[in-house]
């Protein structure tokens, strides 16, 4: 099908007015009559055994009704995760500790504060035991996190190709081969891609409310994933999926790290049910960093061997990745969902390894990107300093290796197949945006001033749009939660009697603008603006089953979902257009107005009318035309969607302080085919920032003891609006036959392109020096200390 | 995040608010650094005497020789008032450099005084601008100098029983100029400091006279760099001069390392801020 022309306007966010007056509704907004409150007994040992547990003080505190330990949810059993390789997480705290910040014990009580202070009073006896926190030390397994395990490393993915153990077999020796060659230089970095905390505007609240009467649940929850948490409330607590409704309202920002399943959530399930009363937990922002999972933390060695002219002939990728304590619902596949783009956009032999590893610290799991921008920093940071060893511009060296345009499909090296690619159209595009050779020029004559400027470019390949439902055989699916449902995309579109338009989708915003984008592409399809049409989401008992909201996926899956049902609804409103006109369908065109006979401009009639028709069915006669105008389609797309694109940095370094500044921020993304470029700029500025954020100010500390030293917003600095430079952005399009608009996804890919854009720049800017490479994230003492080192 | 149960008065005089202090009380203005402590349950008072509805705290005044700016005057107001920026620049800047909007907004400079963070903007610049601290009790005022009123970490020279009711800075006369300068913890001037100084200079007949250079973010407490004003002294300022005396920038202060840097790192920034907060003071004379 071609692609559609129509679609590509501007048009402002219509859910903003609400959100931004403060109108929306989040979970924490909710209070129902006689609601209960909930505070958590956190550990403040990274590993110890729990003697006994005192709850009796805590019980008999002013306003309590309930305080629960192991024993009490012992029969609900562990919680459920999609992909539990080794150890899934307890729902509180089973006779040892295992991280910092491990729920021990729950408190219910009347009011936030009265839990919060009767927890203060559950006297716990722990017997410290050592942890293991550094992932170096852990993956050696002198010391095991869980005694019941042989080894901190759960699993190693392996690929070059996946699956394919022969096939790695020759990628290795032909890399080896490569390094022996007297013409070839080998240049490789040991870089730590650091642990991240995600931080959503809206911390995560859960009310829970159980309905004896019915024998069901009505939870709410700032959930990427309502569907699946449907699933595994049902499955703990023995019950079938249509006894469980779960809401999720506004959602203040998710990045992945609502893209789980919490224990409490299951928690605050329980304590309702158990108590007959709503039951209510919001997260404080100082419990996050260690009850919401993290995202990143790695080890790796990244090695590429080459020509000196820039033919790369190999590869290599030696990771380490931190898995916490306990897994959750992707954890141990994130590392995977790297490897997917473990050879970026390049076509050289590549091997990629990672182990994936435990340590006495909180879970990490998906956070903005998940995997990808791990992949991306250490492939596009060696490659670079293989530019620099052997003197050739790095673009150039990029260039080089990538593939050549392609549009049905490239087997990757790491295994994968790609749908559309277009990589030296993109980055030569960047080169033309940015003026490339003037950025140079201009960096040049700094330098002969003195001034530590630099340059740093990466180019990109991401992939998203989670799908097919053929991923279900590697995991990817809510099987373990009772739901064998691959990822497709769903929706219902329908046509009210009014003429306005109401789409039920099967993910929900926590940000992206689905109420604007879907209603462009429903508009697009029927005629009837935009204004017209509702979008709901994110509630289990109005939508069909859903995916969830994650991997970029919303607009290529349940947005193409979207499309398909708007075209059959469009088809069946000019089936009965025709029927009305007594003409032929194919000749029938809907606009705003209604439905027309191409040609005939006074054989027309309005919307009215076919709605009519179509809730009054002895209308539609003889014809064979049934009543109503709606259609619930589910996509399952032939494959994932692969965007990519290129960024380039502009910095000066303050060589007295280290300081960092960021001059200029040039990108060149290319998403495919665009609905709505003004929320596409968005999820670049804010992918951007994340990704700054990465390079230049976060990172999650554990001291040697476990103990998170980061776990405030003082010692945790996030980027602010202020600190950042004024975006460029640029696009090319390079669409996928992979769905009927030929958009791929844009929510991750900033996060992804950015974080060794930054770095690169940086380490071009202390080139003169001779430093080759500097850890994130690059505070200005750590800039400092690399410029001091390399001074001698 | 939730505090320990507290009582909260919210005097409208000040003798009412004398009234409500006590060695289990604190005072709290704009509330920016009190509430997340309490929240975070670090800080627990078993009362907060909010003075925010006392008349008359809230002014920039012209006293003669000296302005005085009162207790529940908000950064922002410290920042872009006329007054402060013509005799106490250096307050000013730090004032604009402190938080973000909306804690300029709110926040006050007697606040962020009286509280004593280590790294907290202000408290250098009332120390290279010589302000000195007005202390009230129902038994008196005390007026101490900036100089000796930052003890510790968060801890000031007021006791119990007093309220900064406001504080009086020299006003800049002929041949004098006051800067700020700092290095964020997010780069740049973003968040609290990693190193900071202000640096207040006077000169006469091309060499100067006198100098007072406050240093804060590096150590224990904000403090007055005063082997870096005697070396000033004396000399015509010029960059090899400035540059020798920054040498001396924590003479007078212990180091501490934390996440945003060594005690190496950390000392040589002091220098850098040094030197540059003094240039800059320099060239607004």
């Amino acid at each position: 099908m071609a692609t559609t022309s129509v679609l590509g306007g501007s048009i402002r966010r219509r859910e903003d007015p609400a959100l931004i007056q403060g109108m929306g509704t989040y979970v924490d907004d909710l209070a129902p009559v006689g609601t209960l409150h909930i505070g958590f007994v956190r550990s403040p040992f990274a590993r110890a055994k729990i003697n006994s547990i005192d709850t009796t003080a805590a019980a008999e505190a002013p306003g309590v009704f309930a305080v629960y330990t192991h024993e009490d949810v012992a029969h609900l059993g562990e919680l459920l995760a999609q992909v539990v390789i080794a150890k899934a997480r307890p729902l509180l705290a089973n006779g040892q500790v295992n991280h910092v910040g491990e729920a021990v014990a729950m408190v219910v009580a009347e009011s936030t504060y009265q839990a919060r202070d009767a927890a203060d009073l559950v006297d716990v006896d722990y017997e410290p035991l050592k942890p293991v926190v550094d992932l170096k030390e852990a993956a050696s397994d002198s010391q095991l996190v869980h005694d019941d395990l042989e080894s901190n490393t759960i699993i190693t993915w392996e690929a070059g190709p996946w699956g394919d153990e022969e096939g790695i077999a020759q990628t290795k020796e032909t890399i080896a081969a490569a390094k022996e060659r007297d013409d070839t230089v080998t240049v490789s970095i040991e870089a730590v891609n650091q642990r991240l905390i995600p931080v959503a505007i809206e911390p995560r609240a859960v009310l829970a409310e159980w309905m004896p009467g019915y024998s069901r649940f009505r939870v709410h929850s700032t959930t990427q994933i309502p569907h699946a948490l449907m699933g595994a409330i049902a499955k703990t607590f023995g019950l079938d999926t249509n006894q469980v409704h779960v809401i999720a309202p506004e959602v203040g920002g998710g990045f992945g790290a609502k893209l789980n399943i919490y224990n409490d959530e299951i928690l605050t399930c329980f304590a309702a049910q158990k108590l007959g009363r709503p039951v209510k937990w919001t997260e404080t922002r100082r419990e996050a960093p260690n009850s919401t999972i993290q995202g990143r933390g790695w080890v790796a060695t990244a090695t590429v061997t080459g020509t000196k002219d820039g033919e790369i002939l190999g590869y290599e990728l030696d990771a380490l990745a931190d898995m916490g304590a306990y897994e959750q619902n992707f954890t141990a596949a994130i590392p995977f969902l790297g490897l997917f783009v473990g050879s970026g956009q390049y076509k050289f032999p590549t091997h990629w390894k990672v182990d994936c590893v435990l340590t006495n610290t909180m879970t990490t799991d998906a956070y903005r990107g998940a995997g990808r921008p791990e992949a991306a920093y250490y492939i596009e940071r060696v490659i670079d300093a293989f530019a620099r060893e052997i003197g050739v511009d790095p673009v150039e060296v990029r260039k080089k290796n990538f593939f050549e345009k392609f549009d049905s499909g490239v087997t990757s090296p790491i295994g994968f197949e790609i749908d559309t690619g277009d990589y030296s159209t993109n980055l030569d595009k960047l080169v033309e945006v940015a003026d490339y050779e003037a950025l140079k020029a201009e960096r040049d004559k700094a330098r002969e001033e003195g001034r530590y400027v630099g340059i740093g470019v990466s180019a990109y390949c991401e992939v998203c749009g989670f799908a097919p439902t053929a991923l279900s055989e590697l995991g990817f699916s809510w099987s373990t939660y009772g739901l064998p449902a691959g990822f497709y995309g769903t929706s219902l579109v329908r046509v009210n009697p009014d003429v306005t338009v109401t789409v039920v989708t099967g993910t929900g915003p926590s940000g992206q603008g689905h109420q604007t984008t879907w209603s462009q592409v429903v508009s697009d399809r029927l005629g009837i603006p935009p204004e017209r049409v509702r979008v709901m989401h994110g509630d289990t008992e109005d939508s069909p089953m859903g995916i969830g909201t994650f991997g970029s996926r919303s607009l290529a899956v349940d947005g193409s979902a979207t499309f398909l049902a708007a075209e059959r609804v469009a088809d069946k409103a000019r089936d009965i257009a025709a029927h009305l006109l007594e003409a032929s369908a194919d000749d029938i065109e809907l606009d705003s107005e209604g439905g027309h006979v191409t040609g005939s401009p006074d054989s027309s009639v309005p919307w009215s009318d076919i709605a009519a028709a179509a809730y009054l069915p002895h209308r539609l006669g003889e014809s064979e035309l049934e009543g109503g105008l709606e259609s619930h389609v589910i996509f399952d797309p032939p494959n994932a969607t692969w965007p990519f694109g290129s960024h380039l940095a502009m910095v000066e370094v303050d060589p007295d302080t280290g300081n960092v500044e960021i001059l200029r921020y040039i990108t060149a993304d290319d998403c495919g085919n665009v609905i709505n470029p003004m929320i596409v700029a968005g999820q670049v500025h804010g992918g951007v920032v994340q990704g700054i954020g990465q390079a230049m100010y976060e990172e999650a500390i554990y001291d040697e003891d476990g103990n998170l030293l980061t776990g405030s917003l003082l010692d945790y600095p996030i980027p602010a609006a202020g600190d950042m430079p004024m975006f460029e952005l640029s696009r090319t399009t390079t669409p996928t036959f992979c769905n009927s608009m030929g958009a791929k996804g844009i929510g991750e890919a900033g996060t992804i392109g950015s974080a060794q854009t930054i770095v690169n720049a940086v380490v071009d800017a202390l080139a003169p020096l001779g430093v080759k490479h500097v850890d994130m994230p690059l505070r200005p003492k750590r800039v400092w200390a690399a410029i001091q080192e390399a001074r001698g | 995040m939730y505090p320990r149960p507290f009582d909260y008065v919210a005097p409208t005089s000040l003798e009412e608010a004398f009234g409500a202090l006590g060695d289990d009380a604190k005072v709290m203005s704009g509330g920016m650094s009190l509430i997340p402590l309490m929240k975070m349950r670090l800080f627990s008072p078993g009362v907060v005497v909010d003075i925010g509805r006392i008349d008359g705290l809230d002014g920039v005044e012209d006293i003669g020789d000296h302005i005085e700016i009162g207790a529940l005057v908000r950064h922002a107001t410290t920042a872009s008032n006329e007054l402060v920026k013509a005799n106490a620049a250096a307050l000013a800047a730090a004032a604009a450099l402190t938080g973000d909007v909306q804690v300029r907004n709110r926040g006050t400079t007697c606040g962020a005084l009286a509280h004593a963070d280590v790294a907290a903007d202000q408290p250098a610049g009332a120390l290279a601008c010589g302000a000195v601290m007005i202390a009230q009790s129902s038994s008196g005022t005390r007026e101490i100098p900036a100089s000796e009123f930052f003890v510790d970490s968060l801890t000031s020279a007021l006791n119990p029983d007093e309220i900064l009711t406001s504080i009086r800075v020299p006003k800049t006369g002929p041949g004098e100029g006051s800067a700020y300068d700092k290095l964020g913890r997010r780069g740049g001037h973003s968040d609290y400091a990693v190193a900071g100084a202000a640096a207040w200079i006077k000169k006469s007949n091309g060499s100067i006279e006198d100098a007072r250079v406050g240093v804060t973010g590096v150590g224990t407490k904000p403090a007055l760099a005063t082997g870096v004003a005697e070396a000033l002294i004396g000399t015509d300022g010029s960059d090899e001069a400035v540059k020798a005396a920054s040498e001396k920038a924590v003479d007078d202060i212990t180091v501490l390392e934390d996440l945003y840097g060594s005690e190496e790192y950390k000392t040589h920034l002091a220098k850098v801020y040094v030197a540059r907060a003094v240039k800059q003071a320099l060239a607004a004379i």
